[in-house]
C-alpha cells in the first residue's frame, strides 16, 4: 500500500494542476494537458523498460492503434465517449497481447528489433488503410462530447484519466506481479528456478505496457482532434523511450518527470530556435556520460549530499 | 513478368543489395566487437554522400577522389567521437550507448543542416561508369554492375582481414574476452577505435557509393539505420556473411516488392525480418546470445 506521504503527495499534485485553469492561461492548459499525455505514454512504457528490462522500441503501435480506435469509434461510428475510449484500450491491449506473444520469446536487441518490426506493420497498416484510417491525410475531424469540447473541460477530463491511469499503474507496479517483474528483470534465471514463468510475466508487462500506451493515445487523438500516421513512426517510438530514459527508468515516477521535462523543453526551445535536435542531443551527452540515472538518480543524489552536511 | 524484367530486376535488387552490404557490414564489424549499437552509423553514411556531392561538385573532384574522401573524413569524425566520449562508456549500460550514438544522430544532423542547408542535391555518375551494357535480352547499367562487384570484394576482403591476418585474430580475440586480451599485452582501446573508425569508414564508403544512385535530402539517415539493422538482425547480429545475405534477401526483397506492391516497401523489409525472427530468432547465421 502506497505510504501516507506518498498519497498526500500525489493529492496536491493532482489539486495544483486542477487549479491550473483558474490562471487563466490557454497556454498554460494546453500544454499541461500534452504533458499529463506523455506523462501517461511514458509511464506506460516503463512498465516494460524498467520492471521488466527490455527495451520496445516500438511503443507508439499501442499509442496510435488506441487513438485511430478511439477516433474512428467515435466519428465514422458516432460511439458515445463511454464507449469508444475503453474499446480503443482494450483493442491496443489486445494487439499489444498478440505481439507480445512473439515478442516476448526475444530478448535483448532482438526483443527491440522485433518490437520494432510490428511497429512499423502498425504504421503501414495506418497508412494504406486510407479508407478507414484516412492513410497520409491522417484522421481529421473527431467528433468530442460537447463537454469536452472546450479546453478546460478537456484539460479535466485529461486529468482525471491520466490520474486514475497513473494509480492504476502505480497499484500493478507495487503489486506482488510488479515485485516479481522486478525479479525477472534483476536475474532471470534465478526468477525462472524460484518458478516463475518469466516469459509469462513479460508477456503481461507488455500487455499492461500497451494497454495505457493506447489510452494515452486515445487521449492524444481526442485532444488534437486527429492521428496521423507519424503518430505511428518509429520516431514516436524514440521519443517517447527518451522521455524514460531522461527520467529514470528505475524509479515509478521517473518517466512522468522525463516526459514533462522533454515536452517542455523541446516546446520553449522551438520558441528560440529552430536546432532543438542540437539541445537534445546534448541533453542526451550530458544523461549520458554524467546522469546515467536520469533526473530522478539527479535529485536523489542531491538529496544523498544535503544528507551529509 | 517477363525474362527481361525478371533479370531486371533481380539485378537491381543485388545491385541495392550490395550498397546496403557495404554500409551494413561497417554496423556489424562494430557491433560484433564492441557490442554498441551504432545509431550514428545512418549519419555516417548521409555525410558519406554529402562529402561525395561536395567534393565532386563543388571542387569538381573525380568522383572516387570523393569516395576516398568520404572514407578519410568518416574514419577522422568517428575516431574523434571515439577517443573523446564513445571510450568511457564501452563499460556502461547498452542502453547508455544506444543513447549517446542517438545523441550524435541528432547533432550531426543538426550540423549537416549548417553545412548543407535542406536543400536536395544529386551526384552524376562517374566517367566511364554512366552506360550501359547489352546482353541482347536486358541492357544492365554498368554503375550498378560496379556495385555488384564491389560489394563482394569488400565482403571477401573483410573475411581476409578478420578471419586470415593477425590482427584478425586480435579482434576476434577482443570479442571474446578483452581482459585476457590486455593482460596480454595487447593494446585493445586501439583495437577498439581502429576497428570503430574501419566500421565508420565503410558507412562512408557506402555513402558515397549510393549518391549517384538516389536524391541526398536531409533524413536520408533516418531510413537507412533501420534498413541496416534489419540486414544485420535477419543475418545474425556479429556474422560478417549474415548480413551478406541479409543484405541480399533485402535487396531483392525490396526490388521486387516495389514492382509486385507498389507502395508497400516501406513495410517489406520489416515483415521479412519479422519472418525471419520468428523462424530463426537469432537470425539466419546468428547463434542465441551466451549472456555478454
Amino acid at each position: 500500500m502506497p505510504e501516507r506521504r506518498h498519497l498526500i503527495a500525489s493529492a496536491i499534485v493532482v489539486l495544483l494542476l486542477a487549479l491550473l485553469p483558474l490562471a487563466g492561461s490557454r497556454y498554460a492548459v494546453d500544454l499541461a494537458t500534452e504533458v499529463l499525455i506523455y506523462a501517461l505514454f511514458a509511464l506506460s512504457l516503463n512498465v516494460v523498460i524498467g520492471f521488466t528490462g527490455n527495451i520496445s522500441f516500438g511503443h507508439a503501435a499501442y499509442f496510435a492503434i488506441g487513438g485511430y480506435a478511439c477516433a474512428i469509434l467515435l466519428t465514422t461510428h458516432n460511439w458515445p465517449l463511454i464507449f469508444a475510449l475503453p474499446a480503443a484500450v482494450v483493442l491496443a491491449g489486445l494487439v499489444a497481447a498478440v505481439v507480445g506473444y512473439f515478442c516476448v520469446r526475444l530478448t535483448q536487441i532482438y526483443f527491440a528489433m522485433l518490437t520494432l518490426a510490428f511497429a512499423m506493420l502498425v504504421w503501414g497498416v495506418a497508412f494504406k488503410w486510407k479508407a478507414v484510417t484516412g492513410g497520409d491525410d491522417g484522421f481529421t475531424g473527431i467528433k468530442l462530447p460537447a463537454m469536452l469540447a472546450h479546453h478546460v473541460g478537456f484539460f479535466y477530463f485529461t486529468l482525471a484519466v491520466v490520474a486514475v491511469g497513473v494509480a492504476a499503474l502505480w497499484v500493478i507496479c507495487h503489486s506482488a506481479f510488479g515485485l516479481t517483474l522486478v525479479a525477472v528483470r534483476e536475474n532471470a534465471v534465478r526468477a525462472g528456478f524460484i518458478g516463475v514463468d518469466t516469459r509469462r510475466m513479460r508477456w503481461a508487462a507488455f500487455t499492461v505496457a500497451g494497454t495505457f500506451g493506447g489510452l494515452a493515445g486515445a487521449l492524444f487523438g481526442m485532444y488534437h482532434r486527429g492521428m496521423y500516421i507519424e503518430n505511428a513512426y518509429w520516431t514516436e517510438s524514440a521519443n517517447v523511450l527518451i522521455m524514460v530514459l531522461l527520467g529514470g527508468i528505475y524509479s515509478f515516477v521517473g518517466p512522468i518527470f522525463g516526459a514533462a521535462a522533454l515536452h517542455l523543453l523541446q516546446v520553449f526551445t522551438n520558441q528560440y530556435t529552430p536546432y532543438w535536435p542540437t539541445v537534445l542531443g546534448l541533453i542526451l551527452l550530458v544523461i549520458v556520460l554524467v546522469l546515467p540515472n536520469g533526473l530522478i538518480g539527479l535529485a536523489a543524489r542531491f538529496k544523498a549530499r544535503q544528507g551529509k552536511t | 513478368m517477363t525474362l527481361t524484367m525478371f533479370t531486371l530486376n533481380a539485378f537491381y535488387g543485388l545491385a541495392l543489395a550490395m550498397n546496403m552490404f557495404i554500409i551494413a557490414s561497417g554496423l556489424n564489424l562494430i557491433f560484433g566487437v564492441l557490442r554498441v549499437i551504432n545509431f550514428a552509423h545512418g549519419m555516417f553514411y548521409m555525410f558519406g554522400a554529402y562529402i561525395t556531392f561536395t567534393v565532386t561538385k563543388s571542387w569538381g573532384a573525380p568522383f572516387f577522389v570523393g569516395v576516398i574522401a568520404a572514407a578519410a573524413s568518416l574514419a577522422v569524425i568517428s575516431l574523434v567521437i571515439e577517443r573523446l566520449l564513445l571510450k568511457h562508456l564501452y563499460d556502461k549500460e547498452h542502453l547508455m550507448q544506444l543513447l549517446f550514438t542517438f545523441a550524435i544522430v541528432l547533432l550531426m544532423s543538426d550540423a549537416a543542416k549548417m553545412i548543407w542547408g535542406t536543400d536536395q542535391y544529386s551526384v552524376g555518375y562517374p566517367a566511364g561508369l554512366g552506360g550501359a551494357i547489352n546482353l541482347g535480352f536486358v541492357v544492365l547499367p554498368q554503375y550498378q554492375l560496379f556495385l555488384c562487384a564491389v560489394g563482394p570484394s569488400i565482403a571477401v576482403a573483410m573475411w581476409l582481414l578478420v578471419d586470415r591476418t593477425r590482427w584478425g585474430r586480435v579482434v576476434r580475440a577482443a570479442t571474446q574476452d578483452r581482459e585476457m586480451l590486455a593482460a596480454l599485452g595487447v593494446n585493445v582501446p586501439m583495437v577498439y577505435a581502429a576497428v570503430f573508425t574501419i566500421g565508420s569508414a565503410l558507412a562512408g564508403v557506402g555513402g558515397a557509393l549510393a549518391a549517384p544512385r538516389i536524391a541526398l535530402v536531409p533524413g536520408m539517415d533516418a531510413t537507412i539505420i533501420n534498413e541496416c539493422f534489419i540486414i544485420v538482425i535477419i543475418g545474425g547480429l556479429g556474422n560478417l556473411w549474415g548480413s551478406f545475405l541479409g543484405a541480399l534477401a533485402f535487396g531483392l526483397v525490396v526490388q521486387f516488392g516495389t514492382v509486385l506492391a507498389p507502395n508497400w516497401q516501406d513495410v517489406l523489409p520489416y515483415l521479412l525480418m519479422l519472418v525471419v525472427l520468428l523462424i530463426r530468432p537469432w537470425g539466419l547465421l546468428g547463434r542465441p546470445e551466451t549472456g555478454h
